[in-house]
């Protein structure tokens, strides 16, 4: 494959790319509110039912699990915006 | 206390030394030092400069009291690099700028949007850096036996020294040193306290585990205890879900809004490095921010426990007075809660007479009245006496205390610097202005406001306002800088009318909801009384939607910006591609 000529039609058109990094954007920004309002606010009595460890579910999402999930969002979108960068061709 | 000294002293000399090594030569380095800082280096410096004194000493003890409601404060000041990473950092980084003002100055073609968002700028970060000034202060009066004004000026001094000389690179490279210190000086304490309660080290684990030999939770023993003296459940809170939700948005947006924080993002080579800068940043905090919760909990267990119904012996004469109690079969009030008493951080008063310590709530079924005071701050300054550590350990909590007073402080001189050298000197009222002078202005400022800051740690007592940074620093920058920077990288047709609508709209009813709330005529107001009873903490998220409305309508109503301005928009939405572009960037070129 070294040697397959690098002809601009198999970079995709970069019109498509910011799409792309939109719907990523909102897709983690739902699980960013879901952990934290969602778990930690406005499910959390129905959550506090279950529990991990010694501690009711949805005060422990309020406590200690979003900021875990927040940390975990941050670098799955690093990841995911190099990947659609080598994807598009563009190089930051 | 020599080893508060030697801690004290020793950390100091470390961040003077830094500040002469990391001198800045040019207006790039002095702003932005010079684009050159590592994303994991920035990402230590950004959880330096965002973790105040507030988070470092207070926060524990305000979780503690507050239990369940102390998680506004825990999501609020972390969720919000979510949003930075995703929404704003990254793109930021490419526009390729000095300060906020000037994205929303050059993004918006306006001299005026530029002076509004210095105003917002200038407001937030004096509100901030006041409450750090004192914070100095108040460790240098307790714990050094100086004069409360005397320490105030100590951490002028220092800071001085490193704003001054070194500009964005100086106080990058302390807040590293500065980040090590606060974070050893927290967790060290916290992991001894977790593995004296239940044998657990990471506090973390034990804060969801079981109390030593026995099979209940820690939490729900907690809980139990709390209720049984009259406190309201630890795994609640009496404030509606709405407000809750309303005061979590508004710290998460605030957060994200704050202009100490996003321009930590402008000192990375590029787009790529100011992400993943956002998840170091975040990764460092969330050390901190994920052990607080535990360390509340714990020591609102171990104060309970060790100074409930104790017979209080005064500090003066601890050693035989307990000696005393001990002798007539009774247990004596801790030694720590003597060492403390004349720091004023902890209280006794005997309401009936009975020479017992009685903590209760409210709501106390034996309906006796409380009697013991506790400081927020006690629940981090004495976790290492509580939990019988060295006395090397306590110098070090204080030290670490400073490290985040004087971080946060330095973070915040730059915005005000920059503000007024950049935006007010270079970019509106002397524009011909060459590099070199700038920087003597920028050094100027830096000074100034290194004065300033002091005089108002110094009279904070009397500017009622500081007391109420939460609700002012993160109410205004969530209304007033967050949609217009969200708009102007997310909407091309977002103009000038609409960002100066928006802003005015953000900062002026947030503004004066809260003053009101809690200055003025509404202070004793009660939460019916409030706007949908959202609480003056709360309210920036609510005046943070309409400030995004208004800004949407209001451009739609007026004529779309220039082609410039939205060729601009395009360029900074994928990384490598910024190109000059006419109207936005004739007043300065973007830096790589």
């Amino acid at each position: 494959m070294a040697d397959a000529p690098e002809s601009s039609d198999q970079t995709p058109d970069r019109k498509a790319y910011w799409p792309e990094v939109i719907r990523l954007t909102l897709t983690l920004l739902a699980i960013w509110f879901l952990v934290s309002f969602g778990a930690g606010i406005l499910f959390r009595e129905f959550l506090d039912q279950f529990h991990i460890g010694g501690a009711p579910l949805g005060f422990w999402f309020a406590q200690n699990g979003s900021i875990y999930v927040f940390v975990a969002l941050i670098f799955y979108y690093c990841a995911a915006m190099n990947r659609l960068e080598k994807k598009y061709r563009i190089e930051g | 206390m020599d080893w508060t000294l030697i801690w004290v002293f020793g950390t100091f000399g470390l961040y003077i030394g830094i500040a002469l090594w990391a001198r800045a030569g040019s207006t790039n380095d002095f702003y932005v030092a010079g684009h050159g800082v590592h994303p994991v280096v920035n990402g230590m410096a950004t959880a330096a400069d965002w973790m105040s004194a507030a988070s470092f000493l207070s926060m524990a003890g305000l979780i503690a009291g507050m239990g369940y409601g102390g998680s506004v404060y825990l999501m609020g000041w972390t969720g919000g690099y979510v949003l930075l990473a995703l929404l704003l950092a990254p793109f930021l980084r490419e526009f390729g700028k000095f300060t906020v003002p000037d994205f929303v100055g050059d993004r918006y073609y306006s001299g005026t949007a530029r002076i509004v968002a210095v105003i917002c700028a200038l407001f937030v970060s004096f509100t901030y850096i006041a409450g750090q000034m004192s914070g100095v202060g108040i460790a240098f009066s307790r714990f050094l036996g100086v004069d409360f004004n005397t320490g105030i000026f100590f951490g002028m001094g220092i800071v001085f020294v490193y704003a001054v000389l070194g500009g964005m690179k100086g106080v990058t490279y302390t807040q590293v040193a500065q980040y090590v210190v606060l974070i050893f000086a927290y967790t060290v304490p916290a992991i001894f306290i977790s593995l004296m309660l239940t044998n657990n080290p990471v506090p973390q684990l034990g804060f969801i585990g079981n109390l030593k030999g026995d099979d209940v939770s820690m939490l729900q023993k907690l809980d139990e205890t709390v209720q049984g003296l009259g406190f309201t459940s630890y795994l609640s809170s009496t404030k509606t879900n709405f407000d809750i939700f309303c005061i979590t948005a508004a710290l998460m947006f605030g957060t994200a809004g704050l202009p100490h924080v996003i321009i930590r993002f402008f000192t990375v080579p590029n787009a790529a490095d100011a992400r993943l800068s956002a998840g170091w940043a975040l990764v460092f905090i969330a050390i901190l921010y994920t052990v607080a919760p535990a360390v509340g909990a714990f020591a609102r267990h171990n104060i309970i426990e060790s100074v409930n119904e104790t017979t209080y012996v005064p500090a003066a004469e601890y050693a035989q007075g307990s000696q005393l109690v001990s002798e007539a079969g009774e247990t004596p009030s801790p030694a720590w809660f003597a060492n403390w008493e004349t720091t004023g951080l902890v209280a006794f008063d005997d309401k009936n007479g009975d020479g017992q310590m009685q903590i209760r709530g409210p709501a106390a079924p034996d309906g006796l009245e409380n009697e013991v005071t506790v400081n927020n701050d006690i629940y981090v300054l004495a976790n290492p006496e509580i939990a019988q550590l060295p006395e090397w350990v306590i110098g070090l909590v204080v030290a670490g205390g400073l490290a985040a007073a004087l971080s946060t402080a330095a973070g915040l001189l730059m915005v005000i610097s920059s503000a007024i050298s950049h935006d007010l000197c270079r970019r509106t009222f002397f524009k011909g202005m060459t590099d070199k002078t700038e920087l003597r202005v920028a050094r100027g400022a830096a000074a100034a406001a290194v004065i300033a800051a002091g005089f108002m740690g110094i009279y904070s007592q009397q500017l009622a306002f500081v007391a109420q940074v939460v609700a002012f620093a993160f109410g205004l920058a969530a209304a007033s800088l967050f949609p217009v920077i969200l708009l102007g990288i997310f909407w091309k047709r977002m103009n000038r009318e609409g960002a100066i609508a928006s802003m005015l709209t953000g900062l002026i009813p947030t503004f004066a909801y809260i003053w009101h709330f809690k200055l003025g005529a509404g202070k004793a107001a009660t939460a019916d009384e409030w706007f949908l009873g959202v609480s003056p903490e709360g309210i920036g998220f609510v005046f943070m939607l309409v400030a995004l409305v208004v800004g949407v309508t209001v451009s739609l109503a007026t004529k779309p910006p220039p082609q410039d301005i939205q060729d601009l928009v395009e360029d900074i939405r994928i990384p490598g591609t910024r190109r000059s572009h006419g109207i936005a960037d004739s007043g300065m070129a973007p830096v790589d």
